[in-house]
């Protein structure tokens, strides 16, 4: 065979990886790239006086702005979602570790109740929360009688948001955290135990580090989602328990005011970009896999 | 070396009436065994004899249904296993992937608390010969390096009794050669107990100083490898330690040392300290590499067992010549000639004597399954 014939069926097969790649690119082109740029123009236009009516410009103060007035809807966002996180780590993890290791023939219907929520819309889920938490229900009364609620309620307080977000949030949670663990191979716990650790110790230095891609994965999929989320503080919070998201959602919807909403989406996207890199970066070091 | 040979005396392994019942079968069946300290013991069998199970027992990862264990005077049973001095050598090695060599193999030291690891764990690694490895992660050495990681992870927290699970089942044919001598070189230079699990025979052999060949549940017999090979006490333990030739007989009288089987007709000389039959029933045995084969008009050495039959096969393997003889009663037997002879190789259909020492002969009870064992081994594995 000659080269030149060699080289045709390689050159071909190059091509049709790139062919392969055209929806999956167009996609993210259409649907991402071009409103995330049309968004960026959005945030600096300049105001015609007019409701509703602006022209395009190059208006930093718009995020100047946005900061000035918001800063409060963002340190709640990031305070609420990285509270729900860190709730939804605590309560996935021994559930994720019971389906991975323990749960035999359980484990295919335990994850089917996992994943069972996602038949209900997100809405209609966070208005069962209100139910379940209104003033008058049992979960509410109880803590009541016990005097452990300090504003003698649940319903409209920054609990009952944090509550709505960790439930929500949480089978993002236990996936990939489920994933992880699965991955492990018990002869690596029964070795921790033979080289003088106790149960606890292989915990902390086999089967935590081991599961860090999954604590990675699913704290991401937690916070991303929960620090941009509006409906849970929108139904289950007070006026003063806004997030970003409601902020967003207000200037867009009701204001009409299309800088200052798009501007607050900028800086909401950049934070999480930067947390997320700090985070990454703090997690990699981890001797991770 | 100065090191690392233990300073403290090795500890006999004790074990009295194990047993470990799964669904109400006996994994092991009421097993009594003394492990002699400083010893290389194999624990020989097909899968699921029990060895396994046995050495998961002691290591502390299982829990016997009833009997105890005792590592020299101190009750080891009901100890959990980060408590017991006892490590292993785990079948797939389970390294830990997160941590480098180093910290593997400084991970049972540091969990006990001791300070200065580096000087332990360097000369570790100089016993197997990783040195240069001691940063790299286990996904990045071979096979045979990470066999011996696993074996310096477990040898340097100097454990009364090392358990090795198949260790050197995961390695090619060459690497698992090497890495026998390379373990009993290390056994020899450390001192400590070694226990080592295997369905290998010529694993267990090359390397073992005792041999126990389980058989569900059981230890069928126990001795060192030259004994139980050359005078295996059950037909169990002659098929699966090699080939063997079993012929059912009689046991008819005899004089002095020797005592004469009867088997279809012929008669043949048995030591009596090589016969393991409670009756007269009884069955010959013998291995295939003691036959001589003799052409058909040259004479055999006085008093050697002797029969007539006719070549049926004939595979040449390089050392040495597998025949099969048809003796006159039908059976087939095999021998093995070594490749010594100038002379042509004896062919198919070609009237041949056969004949071997008396003292190679021995005799297992008649109650015998003469299949027993057979299929179960690995040849040449």
């Amino acid at each position: 065979m000659t080269i030149a014939a060699a080289v045709g069926p390689a050159r071909r097969r190059a091509r049709i990886a790139y062919l392969l790649l055209l929806p999956g690119v167009a996609w993210l082109a259409i649907f991402f790239i071009i409103p995330l740029i049309s968004l960026f123009f959005t945030s600096l236009q300049v105001s015609t006086g007019s409701s509703g009516k602006y022209k395009a410009g190059f208006n930093w103060r718009n995020y100047v702005e946005a900061l000035s007035e918001y800063w409060e809807f963002f340190l709640r966002a990031l305070i609420y979602a990285g509270i729900a996180t860190v709730l939804a780590l605590v309560i996935a993890y021994p559930l994720a570790y019971f389906i991975a290791l323990k749960a035999g023939r359980w484990r295919a219907l335990m994850l089917v109740l996992v994943v069972a929520p996602f038949f209900a819309s997100f809405l209609l889920r966070t208005y069962a929360w209100k139910t379940i938490l209104a003033d008058d229900a049992v979960i509410t009364q109880t803590l009541n009688a016990l005097h452990l609620l300090p504003d003698g309620r649940i319903l409209n307080t920054s609990i009952a948001v944090i509550a709505g977000l960790t439930y929500n949030f949480l089978p993002f949670m236990i996936l990939p955290l489920y994933a992880a663990l699965d991955k492990i191979d018990p002869r690596l716990i029964e070795a921790g135990s033979d080289l003088y650790a106790s149960p606890f110790t292989t915990f902390r230095k086999v089967t935590w580090p081991l599961s860090m891609p999954g604590v990675v994965a699913g704290t991401l999929l937690t916070f991303i989602p929960a620090a941009g989320d509006y409906i849970n503080a929108e139904l289950l919070g007070s006026t003063k328990d806004k997030m970003i998201g409601n902020a967003i959602q207000t200037n867009f919807i009701e204001f009409r005011d299309y800088p200052m909403a798009s501007a607050l989406s900028f800086i909401l996207m950049a934070s999480i970009l930067i947390i997320v890199t700090v985070y990454i970066r703090r997690a990699g070091t981890e001797e991770l896999v | 070396m100065s090191e690392p040979r233990r300073a403290t005396p090795v500890e006999d392994l004790n074990l009295v009436k194990l047993s470990k019942i799964y669904g109400g079968l006996a994994a092991v069946d009421d097993l009594t065994l003394t492990i002699p300290g400083g010893s290389f013991f194999a624990l020989l069998g097909p899968s699921g004899c029990g060895k396994t199970t046995t050495l998961r027992m002691v290591a502390g990862l299982e829990n016997p249904t009833s009997g105890q264990m005792f590592v020299g005077a101190q009750e080891i049973t009901d100890l959990k296993a980060y408590k017991r001095p006892v490590n292993t050598v785990f079948q797939s090695y389970a390294l830990f992937p997160h941590l480098d060599i180093f910290e593997n193999v400084a991970f049972g030291l540091r969990r006990r608390g001791v300070k200065d690891v580096t000087g332990p764990v360097e000369r570790m690694l100089e016993l197997v010969e990783l040195t240069s490895m001691a940063r790299r992660k286990p996904g990045q050495l071979s096979g045979g390096q990470q066999q011996r990681v696993a074996v310096a992870r477990a040898l340097i927290n100097e454990p009364d009794v090392l358990l090795l699970d198949e260790p050197l089942g995961a390695l090619d044919l060459k690497l698992r050669r090497q890495m026998q001598i390379e373990l009993k070189r290390i056994q020899v230079e450390v001192g400590t107990t070694f226990v080592h699990v295997t369905h290998d025979q010529e694993e267990a052999m090359t390397m073992a100083d005792t041999i126990a060949v389980m058989n569900q549940g059981r230890i069928e017999q126990l001795g060192a490898p030259t004994q139980i090979y050359e005078n295996p006490a059950t037909a169990f333990v002659a098929n699966f330690l090699g080939q063997c030739n079993l012929v059912p007989g009689q046991i008819t009288g005899g004089d002095g040392d020797n005592a004469v089987l009867s088997a279809n007709g012929f008669n043949f000389s048995v030591p009596r300290s090589r016969i393991h039959a409670a009756g007269s029933s009884a069955i010959l045995g013998v291995r295939p590499e003691k036959i001589t084969m003799y052409w058909a008009d040259e004479p055999l050495p006085a008093g050697h067992n002797r029969l007539e039959g006719t070549v049926t096969d004939v595979s040449f393997t390089g050392v040495s010549t597998q025949y099969l003889v048809k003796v006159p009663w039908g059976q087939e037997l095999v021998v093995f000639e070594q490749n010594l002879s100038l002379e042509e190789l004896s062919r198919r259909g070609e009237h041949v004597q056969i004949g071997w020492a008396p003292g190679h002969t021995f005799a297992l009870d008649g109650a015998e399954d003469i299949t027993a064992g057979m299929g179960s081994h690995v040849v040449g594995a």
